[in-house]
């Protein structure tokens, strides 16, 4: 079967800094794939150059067979893919229900009607405040947010950028249920974190990512037992 | 009676820099650009109004149709040609930018049409109306009914619709704006052709109440109109209109008690006033410098 998302040799720099050298990896339908590794490992440039706000130098980017380099970052959106960034990046000035609307940007309103109800349903906080403004929430339910904002597109593959950064350990605990549930329904995941135990714990397979280049791979629980891993990103 | 007239003057002065504002504001909004061309795509829709009535004799409405058109792909050409290739750079780049665009505009326009000024005919019969012993003007009227309506569709606009929210979010943050699927070149494409429009609406409000195009007519409506986004708030909808009626009210009124040398000093003063006392405006919001 023909991986969901592929990505190959991929080196991506800004300016003279090289931040991703060759890294490759394959996510299938229905996984939790997740990205572990140190600030700076090209975590979040591989993620935002698959979204297609940085052009790659080289390499190969494959979403539902077809490739996704040089394609504008809002036709990457109508494909089925979506990103909900690091540091959560709501419109802190737009309602809740302004953010989930422009996270259905490229539905219409039919089809947002229908999927705004099950992002409700998911996080009933979010329904609770549909008329405040983003920037008067707490940081858990921004986040909440940014990831209902995301879901909105209905994607194939929903990439998470740091989804527990920042948050208090019983909201991070919450967030990696939430991500459980949604991988339960059939949304294929590609999770960034720091927070490698939880994230190995509920990630199908893992990669670990060392300064710009792919060292290690294996199965969530592989991972989570290996001792190079354990030492390096797992506190020992 | 006079004290009645010249709130009214005031209402006409304002309304236009208040419409002139209402475009800076817009695309300072959204790509933090102080547009100094804005002021002078107004000269153009003035002199278009010009070629269309007195040189081509066409009706009037014609002539309030294809200034408000041209304005308004003017303003898109503008961005397209000159501001889009520098949307990743410095943000003193684009600035001169804008400033050569402005004296491309003036001197373009010297060239085609001299430097002396070009008489726009009346676009109506606009002889005062009278109501008992008070006569108003009809153009003021006007003036301010077609302000009144442009600014309610714009508030709606940018409140209410998909574009407008959009358009508020590309304002916050461009980048996630993108990953929402939104096409943010099309977005600033609208802004800018939304405020060049409302400048077209502005020209041909200005042309019938001073019935005269200059190339340099802009400058000086386009800083006022400038100074008045800033008083307001700059980025702010509901600020900019605030803005231009305070700067028309002081300058109506500085020339009624006799000192209309120094209504242009006033205005500038207000607006270093406001600057010392609340620097963001009156209705702005401290804005967080973008990385």
């Amino acid at each position: 079967m023909a991986a969901l998302l592929s990505v190959r040799d991929l080196h991506v720099s800004y300016g003279a800094i090289k931040a991703v050298q060759g890294v490759s990896f394959d996510i299938n339908e229905g996984e939790i794939v997740t990205l572990i590794g140190a600030n700076g490992a090209g975590k979040s440039t591989t993620l935002n150059t698959i979204s297609g706000l940085i052009k790659p130098d080289s390499g190969s980017i494959d979403f539902k067979g077809e490739s996704l380099v040089g394609i504008k970052p809002h036709k990457i959106v109508e494909r089925g893919l979506a990103l909900c960034p690091e540091g959560r990046r709501v419109f802190t000035q737009l309602s809740v229900a302004e953010n989930l609307d422009m996270g259905g940007y490229t539905r219409t309103d039919a089809e947002n009607a229908e999927t705004i109800e099950h992002v409700y349903e998911r996080f009933p906080r979010l329904r609770e405040r549909v008329n405040q403004s983003a920037g008067t929430m707490s940081g858990g339910e921004q986040q909440m947010l940014a990831m209902g904002r995301a879901l909105m597109s209905r994607p194939d593959l929903l990439m998470l950028d740091e989804p527990s950064m920042g948050l208090a350990p019983i909201l991070v605990d919450e967030i990696f249920e939430i991500i459980r549930a949604l991988n339960d329904q059939g949304t294929t995941i590609l999770l960034v974190e720091q927070n490698a135990s939880m994230a190995l714990s509920v990630a199908d397979r893992g990669y670990v990512l060392e300064v710009g280049h792919i060292s290690k791979t294996g199965t969530g629980r592989d991972l989570l037992h290996d001792d190079d891993v354990r030492k390096a990103y797992l506190g020992g | 009676m006079t004290f009645l007239t010249q709130v009214l003057n005031g209402l006409q002065l304002g309304s236009i820099y208040a419409l002139v504002a209402l475009g800076y504001t817009m695309v300072y909004g959204i790509i933090l650009l102080l547009n100094f061309a804005h002021g002078d795509i107004i000269m153009v829709g003035a002199y278009i109004s010009w070629i269309v009535m007195a040189q081509m004799g066409f009706h009037p409405a014609i002539a309030i149709l294809l200034s408000v058109v041209g304005c308004t792909l003017l303003g898109v050409m503008i961005d397209k040609v000159a501001y889009a290739p520098l949307r990743n750079a410095p943000r003193l780049s684009i600035l001169i930018t804008a400033i050569g665009v402005s004296y491309f505009l003036e001197n373009g326009a010297q060239l085609v049409f001299g430097a002396d000024a070009k008489v726009v005919p009346p676009y109506f019969d606009a002889s005062p109306l009278s109501f008992g012993s008070v006569q108003l003007s009809p153009i003021a009227l006007l003036t301010i009914a077609v302000t009144v309506v442009s600014t309610a569709i714009l508030t709606f606009l940018v409140q209410k619709t998909k574009l407008g929210k959009a358009m508020r979010a590309v304002s916050e943050d461009m980048g996630a704006a993108r990953l929402m699927g939104i096409n943010v070149n099309t977005t600033i494409s609208f802004t800018f052709a939304v405020g060049s429009a409302l400048a077209g609406i502005g020209a041909v409000l200005y042309a019938m109440a001073y019935t005269q195009a200059t190339p340099t007519m802009g400058i000086m409506l386009g800083t006022k109109a400038f100074v008045a986004a800033v008083l307001g708030g700059i980025g702010s909808i509901p600020g900019a209109v605030i803005g231009g009626l305070l700067v028309g009210f002081a300058e109506v009124f500085v020339s009624a008690i006799g000192l209309s040398v120094w209504k242009d000093a006033v205005v500038f003063l207000l607006l270093i006033i406001v600057l010392i006392v609340r620097p963001t405006g009156i209705l702005g919001r401290t804005m967080n410098e973008k990385v």
